[in-house]
């Protein structure tokens, strides 16, 4: 999936990704994608919880050698 | 835009380990776009003190309370195998293992991302504090009714 901005959380375990994300969000403009790239698999659960909270929307995720890839649409400011 | 949920933490423990899952929640519930108020009462203080710096206090019975409390969030213990500082120790070696912020970076953190911190009055009197013992990220002093107010406001309310 493409994205316009990529944040590295690996390495980092819950609740950072989480945090850093709700941070770098606000450096995108309304309809851009970020991709949040973890090795905690505690992100797959997060991030949809996060989104629902948030209101931005969460597109999917993909999954390869140990790295979690989450991409989320940001729907408003 | 809709108004904030709110998210309400007791914080009464004063160990490392139960500092740690405070903050955890409330760092997340802020991320989450809440709005997070931590009211820390009794053992709590402990870890929104100064780190440097005793307490001044009346009557010898506050002095050695305060001693023995000395520090604030750097020196707190686990609740658990703390084994003379030896636990502690190793379970900071842990946190760092895998890149957790100390319960002092999580309060620079929290602070900055609008999650509110409040000591309660009522432990202070008792415990002889006042404003000047605890750090700048402080917001307030205040009473149960104050906390109460966010509390029945509040989707989530978490006692630690």
């Amino acid at each position: 999936m493409k994205a316009d901005q990529r944040l590295d959380c690996i390495g980092l375990y819950c609740p950072m990704p989480i945090v850093k994300t709700a941070e770098r969000i606000k450096q995108l403009k309304q309809g851009q994608v970020l991709e949040v790239v973890a090795d905690d698999i505690g992100i797959k659960g997060d991030m949809p919880a996060w989104c629902e909270a948030t209101g931005h929307e969460f597109l999917g995720l993909e999954e390869a050698a140990g790295e979690i890839r989450v991409y989320i649409k940001k729907t408003h400011d | 835009m809709a108004e904030k949920e709110k998210m309400s933490l007791v914080i009464y423990s004063g160990n490392l380990d139960s500092a740690l899952a405070g903050f955890m929640l409330a760092t997340t519930g802020a991320s989450m776009g809440m709005e997070v108020s931590m009211f820390f009462t009794f053992w709590g203080l402990n870890i929104i003190k100064k780190n440097e710096g005793g307490i001044k206090s009346k009557g010898l019975v506050r002095k050695m309370l305060n001693f023995m409390n000395r520090g604030g969030s750097k020196r707190l213990k686990m609740s658990r195998f703390n084994m003379l500082g030896m636990g502690t120790g190793m379970m900071k070696g842990l946190m760092k293992d895998i890149n957790m912020p100390s319960v002092d970076e999580f309060i620079t953190l929290a602070k900055s991302i609008g999650v509110k911190m409040y000591a309660c009055t009522t432990s202070c009197g008792m415990m002889g504090l006042d404003e000047s013992s605890f750090r700048s990220e402080v917001d307030d002093m205040v009473g149960a009714a104050f906390f109460l107010g966010e509390a029945r406001k509040s989707k989530v309310s978490l006692f630690i």
